[in-house]
């Protein structure tokens, strides 16, 4: 095991899957000579050079449908969207056209790639800049959804979307990006939509995703310090394939669960999994489903305006206290 | 399956013969194909318009009657591996890449024979097994699929190209022009192809567009050269083709060509086109493709029997082909659920 951050997690994912398949290219903003602008991908364009990691002007259409025609003509490309933010800009591409081809042309077009982006808050930079947009990736039928907390997952999931013949969109948390943790040494993949319990415990499962999880972690902690309260914490990795059966695993066992999203309120991947839960196995519960969210609100950049808006700590620990009590 | 017409078959040994005085450099047997691949668009696309007629197709359809040498002059140019990426008005472009007749027909008549299973539809026409690499029907967003196609010709050293068709409307969206500079500096092998008909749906281009050649004016804030063609006459697209798939194909990166032409109908199905000035179809139809090119095949020489026995056994095929769509079952309804994943399944949950 060696220790990494979240960034150099990605680097080695990408250079461990370039390495290892010529047809694995890839395409960005800023991501070649100058490293990327959260220095995410130091190193691969010295390695792998001009003709597998290439600079693109300032043209989100065009990284993602070039990504898109690679892809279908046998080419395995990572295209970088640098802030899940402009995904809004190329989202005719990702929603009409690499999530449906395959469908549409009944199965006779592949679109195997991964987009990566920097997703969600923390980072000051206000609601242009800050958003955490899963929710918006996991309506569109299609395409699969990965949103890694910790360096390990990162490398796995991240080597496990670019060989998986589905188009991938792969949120990485900005924030997460200097946090480090144990990876594993040598080639390390991971399984695309498996949840994983990252914290045993017995009064109540709390779901997070992304940035929310090592909160939820550190909420669980001082619950079972200061308030005796066991929580299980649930990281969910990926959104699509939803892993329903190790949430509903956890949710029969503690029957009380609350979710922490970053996403703004309405539509939250946390109301998804609410409805499957009610549907499911609603006379296990002890209590109501609580969301905890990011208002229906743009984000604010002051410091003290966005921790207000983002789950913190503080907020996941009341609630739960509060809930569970 | 219909036997699609084989004009190669017909054609007489004639070709020695000497036609001086006419330029020849395309060739009979280029020629020969063209006719053959313009009745095939023709033929095809009257008999759709006929089918929705007796409510046995249904949703929409783009016709490009009127436009077919630009598909035909093209698609004579490539080769068999290159790639076409086409949009909703695409029936032309799709069929002369080779593909079935009664796949395209079954398709929107939402047939099991479909080449997408009934789950695509007149505007999403594709066949890989072709070339064919899709219909794309939100304007713009093929144009920078074709560079990424482009790109893995460029990456493999396959000597593909790819040959993108669009409208003129196109010329006015984001990804043109994000597609447009990103093949130029990337040096892509990339043939853009806009359609000038005159019309974006139903307003003319000019009334919206800067410039008077909505894709050739802007060629230069590319590097590119303006290139103009005469849409409507295949020789004239088939050389224009044949000159930008060789520069591509030799490392001389992308092209933009406007071929000016004139479409006989209106929109969609759901448009008579009353809005086009008076007169204006009138003198189009006198440059209607087929006419023209048949009266050229005969100026050139070829006998009277060649050119009709073609157009006979276009229509052949597309009776055939008709009926075997007609005949052919509805889709299976398990075809709803297929083919989201690369499993072959919808599943979104464990």
């Amino acid at each position: 095991m060696a220790e990494l951050t979240y960034r150099e997690a990605v680097i080695e994912a990408i250079a461990q899957e370039m390495r290892r398949d010529e047809r694995v290219v890839f395409l960005g903003e800023d991501i070649a000579k100058a490293g990327g602008v959260f220095k995410a991908t130091v190193g691969l364009w010295e390695e792998f050079g001009d003709l597998r990691v290439r600079d693109t002007p300032i043209s989100e259409q065009a990284i993602l449908g070039a990504a898109m025609g690679a892809a279908m003509t046998g080419l395995r490309p990572i295209a970088e969207i640098m802030f899940s933010d402009f995904l809004a800009v190329c989202w005719d591409i990702v929603t009409n056209q690499i999530a449906k081809s395959r469908y549409m042309t009944g199965g006779q077009v592949e679109v195997p790639l991964v987009i990566r982006t920097a997703n969600g808050g923390g980072a000051r930079f206000g609601a242009q800049h800050s958003q955490a947009v899963e929710n918006w990736a996991m309506m569109i039928p299609g395409i699969k959804v990965v949103a890694p907390s910790t360096p390990a997952d990162v490398k796995g999931l991240l080597a496990a979307a670019i060989r998986d013949p589905d188009p991938v969109l792969f949120f990485e948390q900005k924030s997460l990006y200097a946090t480090k943790g144990e990876v594993p040494d040598g080639e390390h993949v991971d399984e695309l939509g498996k949840a994983k319990v990252v914290r045993e415990g017995d009064d109540v499962t709390i779901l997070a995703l992304g940035l929310m999880v090592p909160r939820a972690i550190e909420a669980a902690e001082r619950l079972q310090a200061e308030a005796g309260i066991s929580a299980s914490v649930v990281d969910i990795r990926s959104l699509v394939p939803l892993d329903t059966q190790t949430i509903l695993a956890e949710v029969k066992k503690t029957a009380r669960v609350v979710t922490v999203e970053e996403n703004p309120r309405l539509c939250g991947w946390g109301a998804e999994i609410a409805s499957i839960i009610a549907e499911e196995c609603f006379y296990d519960l002890d209590m109501p489903v609580v969301r905890i969210t990011t208002p229906h609100i743009p984000l604010s950049s002051a410091d003290e305006l966005e921790d207000e808006m983002i789950p913190s700590v503080d907020r996941i620990f009341e609630s739960v206290r509060r809930e569970v009590d | 399956m219909a036997k699609k017409a084989t004009a190669k078959k017909k054609a007489p040994a004639s070709k020695a013969k000497n036609r001086a005085g006419l330029n020849d450099d395309i060739g009979e047997e280029n020629r020969l194909r063209m006719w053959q691949l313009q009745l095939e668009v023709r033929h095809v696309e009257q008999r759709l318009h006929d089918l929705f007629f007796q409510n046995l197709i249904k949703g929409t359809s783009h016709l490009a009657l009127g436009q077919e040498a630009i598909s035909a002059g093209f698609g004579a140019a490539m080769r068999p591996d290159d790639y076409t990426f086409c949009t909703y008005r695409g029936h032309a472009h799709t069929l002369v890449r080779g593909t079935s007749m009664t796949g395209m027909i079954g398709e929107l008549m939402g047939k099991e024979c479909g080449m997408l299973k009934g789950k695509g539809g007149s505007m999403h026409l594709t066949d890989v097994s072709k070339g064919a690499m899709g219909s794309y029907a939100i304007i713009g967003a093929h144009l920078p699929i074709a560079a990424g196609a482009a790109w893995q010709a460029q990456y493999n050293n396959t000597g593909q190209i790819a040959a993108c068709f669009f409208g003129d409307g196109t010329t006015n969206i984001g990804a043109f022009h994000e597609a447009l500079n990103f093949a130029v500096i990337w040096n892509l092998p990339v043939v853009y192809v806009c359609e000038n008909n005159l019309y974006m749906e139903y307003t003319p281009i000019s009334e919206v567009t800067a410039v008077e050649h909505p894709a050739a004016d802007r060629a230069g804030a590319y590097g590119l050269p303006s290139i103009i063609v005469d849409g409507n006459d295949a020789d004239a697209v088939f050389r224009v083709a044949t000159e930008a798939f060789d520069k591509a194909r030799s490392g001389g990166g992308p092209s933009l060509i406007e071929a000016k032409t004139y479409r006989h109908s209106g929109h969609s199905r759901a448009d008579p086109g009353t809005y086009r000035p008076e007169g204006e179809l009138e003198e189009w139809l006198k440059k209607d493709p087929i006419p023209m090119y048949r009266q050229r095949l005969l100026d050139f020489g070829v006998k009277e029997d060649v050119v009709s026995g073609i157009e006979d056994a276009v229509l052949q095929a597309v009776d055939e082909a008709t009926e075997e769509a007609k005949a052919s079952p509805t889709p299976p309804m398990e075809y709803a659920y297929t083919d989201v994943w690369a499993d072959g399944g919808s599943s979104w949950r464990n």
